[in-house]
């Protein structure tokens, strides 16, 4: 009985200290949650213009990317998976990279992308709020981020993670 | 060739000086403005080190576009609104106080109070058993 102040106050530090371990603060939740994706105006990889009037009218996904992030051919596999299989719009965003070399990897390895973002000097990538590849956002009908996701999309993350977020947007 | 190896050893020294760029500003306030600035923002990547210190190339990234805004003349809010605005508050090393946050700004005074309070409760009890 003496001693039960001291336990419960170690246990419930250890409980916080716990939880705190499974954190990870690599993890930051987007800024722009909930928030239109702020206005821009790149060129594609292939020369046409793309705004963010693009994002109007259908659910899309913005996968950032580039081909000297190995994580990110981790995750080439999924994103042909899903540009095959699902509805949902795929476009890309190269981030500070090499035209040339990013079109000869698309060529190469496949494209899943429906167009891709040219970001070559990652000011694009600043202003969503991206600081390491590979990120994928959500983006609903209106323009507007619904969900961002840190780090390769894996098929437990697509089906975990993802989809609900997306079945969500379409209720 | 002792003198060669000491003259190594005090080269080995300057192995730590950080390749950052040049930014040329105009004003001593400026360039204070800048460092004071990218002190005080995190760097997302290597996430113990400020903007200032960190060599990651999003910090590089991030350190232009302060020097810009430092530049064009935008004050300490101004740009740490903007980093904000991006990035959350993360960014920022000193969580702003906001009905979010006075838990954690709060929390040690108030766990030193009730120590102290605890403290001050024990010795009144027990004044008759400790020392004489």
């Amino acid at each position: 009985m003496r001693y039960s102040i001291p336990v419960v106050l170690f246990t419930i530090i250890a409980i916080f200290l716990w939880k705190g371990l499974g954190q990870d603060p690599h993890k930051i939740p987007s800024a722009l949650l909930n928030k239109p994706i702020p206005a821009f105006d790149y060129p594609t990889l292939s020369e046409q213009r793309f705004t963010n009037q693009k994002f109007l009218g259908h659910i899309s996904l913005l996968n950032v990317w580039s081909t000297w992030c190995p994580t990110c051919w981790s995750e080439h596999a999924e994103l042909m998976h899903i540009a095959k299989h699902s509805k949902i719009t795929l476009y890309g965003l190269d981030y500070k990279d090499d035209k040339v070399k990013a079109q000869k990897w698309l060529d190469k390895f496949g494209n899943p992308y429906q167009e891709v973002v040219f970001d070559d000097k990652g000011l694009l990538a600043v202003d969503l709020g991206v600081y390491g590849t590979p990120e994928t956002f959500l983006i609903d009908e209106k323009g507007v981020v619904r969900y961002k996701h840190v780090g390769p999309i894996t098929r437990e993350i697509w089906n975990a993670k993802i989809l609900p977020e997306i079945a969500k947007l379409s209720r | 060739m002792k003198l060669l190896l000491y003259f190594l050893l005090f080269l080995s020294a300057t192995a730590f000086a950080a390749a950052q760029e040049i930014y040329s500003l105009d004003s001593f306030q400026k360039q204070q403005q800048f460092q004071r600035v990218t002190e005080q923002l995190r760097c997302l990547v290597c996430q113990n080190e400020s903007l200032a210190d960190s060599g990651a190339s999003l910090a590089k990234d991030l350190r232009q576009e302060v020097y810009q805004m430092v530049k064009r003349g935008d004050s300490d809010e101004q740009i740490k609104n903007y980093m904000i605005q991006r990035y959350g508050d993360f960014v920022l090393f000193k969580p702003p106080v906001n009905y979010l946050t006075y838990f954690l700004w709060g929390a040690p005074f108030f766990i030193l109070l009730i120590a102290f309070g605890y403290l001050m409760i024990f010795t009144w009890k027990n004044k008759d058993r400790v020392g004489n």
